[in-house]
């Protein structure tokens, strides 16, 4: 039994030595978290985002991706481990990340409009306040990034699914974190718009943003992601996504033989020699 | 009704209608404010369970001599938190907490009146509605109550919106979602006791819940549908009003039946709108 966990560790150890000014945005330690009175959804889970990286978080249905993102921000209780947002504990840290939940943990029937909606991701407690002419030049470049902005005035529950996933990342991008934490942006977008929503991580990333995102999308993290993180209740193996999506890494993580590579083409994921405090 | 303004205005040479009418203006803004967020969280069965449970307030201050509206009140607000609590601690479904704590507290408000041997009409006014024995004092507390609730959500407005479409987000972003669900159910208590007095217990959740419901049918975005549902609340005030005036009707059900009509009305409108709509194509919006 290996222990791809030690290893990840020392693989950031590694890492923070030899760039020591490259600061994690996010800096996860043996997490354990789940619902009050059952099993831990996830157990001993420690990553990282660096600063400026895309990481891709891939697992099975019920690997607790979302319990993960959700024990971050705050929305599950840890019953061990600890969250740092650029050094800070969370409570010091809520302005620097951003949450995008899945589609399915918005009330879509709520009459609000879709900039209603982009305009409650720029939202701190501030009774009496309107919105700033900040608020809304931000949330109309959001809008605009994401291809919404001729439907600001509509209302959001008349969007499509993919329409609202990409809504739902406007209000993400509104927020102005420095780190963003998206659960499932991609899930049931085609082609041509996941290509485009990438494209936009991409942006923010060059702009100096940190993302983790949650995909099923095995091809999109390794041409575009930064590292991977394979997940199914611990982390199976975490590091640069060339070397992490090898075929023993997602059989182990999916509990399936799966084929990384596609059958007959060139291969889609380069599967790089085992390096020192990476994989195996 | 050869003079209509006469007969528009004649009532209100009286006093009593004309406290009645303020008294339902009052009910009107803040049950339609309230009533957006009851209708579109899905609360509706809750107004009515506030409304059942200020029963047992109701007992116990008249039985004591003390002021009913004040145990209205507080019976009221007890319930709600009771409801937020009860669905967050024992991890029960919103209706099942809402289901439980109202028979309790109706049956609180039975167990104590059935003490004593004889109702009497003032506080049967509270069971059914007494637009007629509405005080000039029983505006006046209206009047601060609605104040302090239309405050409120005027100051939290933006906030009450996102913990109310999107609860887990809002929460990950530093709002006290919680506490702002707690008090929108305070809210909602405070409306219910407000139009208490001049509606009743059985029919005060159709003024939270049927105008807001009629004006969603008609208007889109939340801050409209609460300024049309007060409109749409004030028309069947008056209308009813009015009706019950020269037909010597119960006031409270003929504003309810009025509300009705205009909710039935509305879908009239919606269907009318979109047949011509849909003749009207290639037209858009």
């Amino acid at each position: 039994m290996i222990e791809p966990v030690r290893e990840h560790v020392d693989a950031r150890e590694v890492l923070a030595s030899t760039h020591p000014h490259r600061a994690y945005a996010l800096d996860v330690r043996g997490l354990s978290a789940g619902y009050p009175r059952q099993p831990p959804a996830i157990e001993g889970v420690t990553l990282a985002v660096a600063e400026g990286e895309l990481v891709g978080l891939v697992g099975p249905n019920g690997a607790g991706k979302s319990t993960l993102f959700k024990a971050i921000v705050g929305l599950r209780p840890l019953a061990a481990g600890e969250v740092r947002v650029f050094g800070q504990p969370l409570a010091r840290a809520r302005d620097d990340v951003a949450y995008m939940p899945q589609v399915e943990e918005v009330e879509w029937a709520f009459p609000v409009s879709v900039l209603d909606v982009v305009l409650s991701g720029r939202r701190r407690l501030l009774p009496f306040r309107g919105w700033s002419a900040v608020d809304r030049a931000v949330a109309w470049d959001a809008l605009e990034r994401v291809h919404l902005a001729q439907y600001a005035r509509r209302q959001a529950g008349q969007l499509s699914g993919g329409e609202r996933r990409r809504l739902l990342l406007a209000r993400t991008i509104a927020r102005g974190s420095r780190l963003l934490l998206l659960d499932e942006p991609f899930a049931g977008l085609d082609a041509a718009v996941q290509h485009d929503l990438v494209a936009i991580l991409d942006a923010l990333v060059h702009a100096g943003r940190s993302i983790l995102v949650a995909t099923h999308d095995l091809s999109c993290v390794a041409n575009s992601c930064d590292e991977a993180v394979c997940l199914n209740r611990r982390v199976i193996a975490a590091g640069p996504s060339s070397a992490v999506l090898t075929e023993e890494v997602l059989s182990r993580t999916f509990e399936r033989h799966l084929l990384p590579l596609t059958p007959g083409g060139p291969p889609r994921i380069a599967v790089a020699p085992p390096a020192s405090g990476s994989q195996p | 009704m050869s003079d209509p303004l006469g007969w528009l205005l004649d009532p209100y040479t009286f006093e009593f209608m004309r406290l009645a009418l303020a008294a339902l203006a009052i009910t009107s803004v803040v049950s339609a404010v309230v009533g957006a967020f009851v209708v579109h969280k899905g609360l509706a069965f809750l107004g009515d369970a506030l409304a059942h449970a200020t029963l047992a307030g109701v007992a116990i201050a008249f039985v004591n001599g003390l002021s009913i509206s004040l145990g209205a009140l507080v019976a009221a607000s007890v319930t709600a938190l009771g409801v937020g609590w009860t669905q967050r601690r024992a991890r029960v479904s919103a209706d099942t907490a809402i289901g439980i704590l109202f028979v309790a507290m109706f049956s609180l408000g039975v167990l104590v009146l059935s003490r004593r041997t004889s109702y009497t009409p003032n506080l049967l006014s509270f069971v059914f509605g007494d637009i007629l024995g509405v005080s000039r004092g029983d505006v006046v507390a209206a009047a601060l109550l609605s104040a302090a609730v239309l405050l409120f959500v005027v100051a939290l407005y933006r906030e009450l919106v996102f913990a109310s479409y999107d609860p887990a987000t809002a929460t990950a972003s530093g709002l006290p979602t919680t506490a702002l669900q707690y008090a929108l159910l305070l809210l909602i208590a405070v409306a219910v006791v407000v139009s208490l007095r001049v509606i009743g217990i059985i029919l005060v959740n159709a003024m939270i819940v049927i105008p807001a419901a009629t004006a969603s049918v008609l208007a889109q975005r939340l801050p409209a549908i609460m300024a049309l549902g007060a409109l749409l609340a004030l028309v069947a005030s008056v209308v009813g009003l009015q009706l019950s005036y020269y037909f010597e009707l119960a006031t409270s059900p003929t504003i309810v039946l009025v509300a009705c009509a205009l909710f039935a009305g509305a879908l009239g409108v919606r269907a009318l709108r979109e047949r011509a709509h849909i003749e009207g194509a290639p037209q858009t919006t």
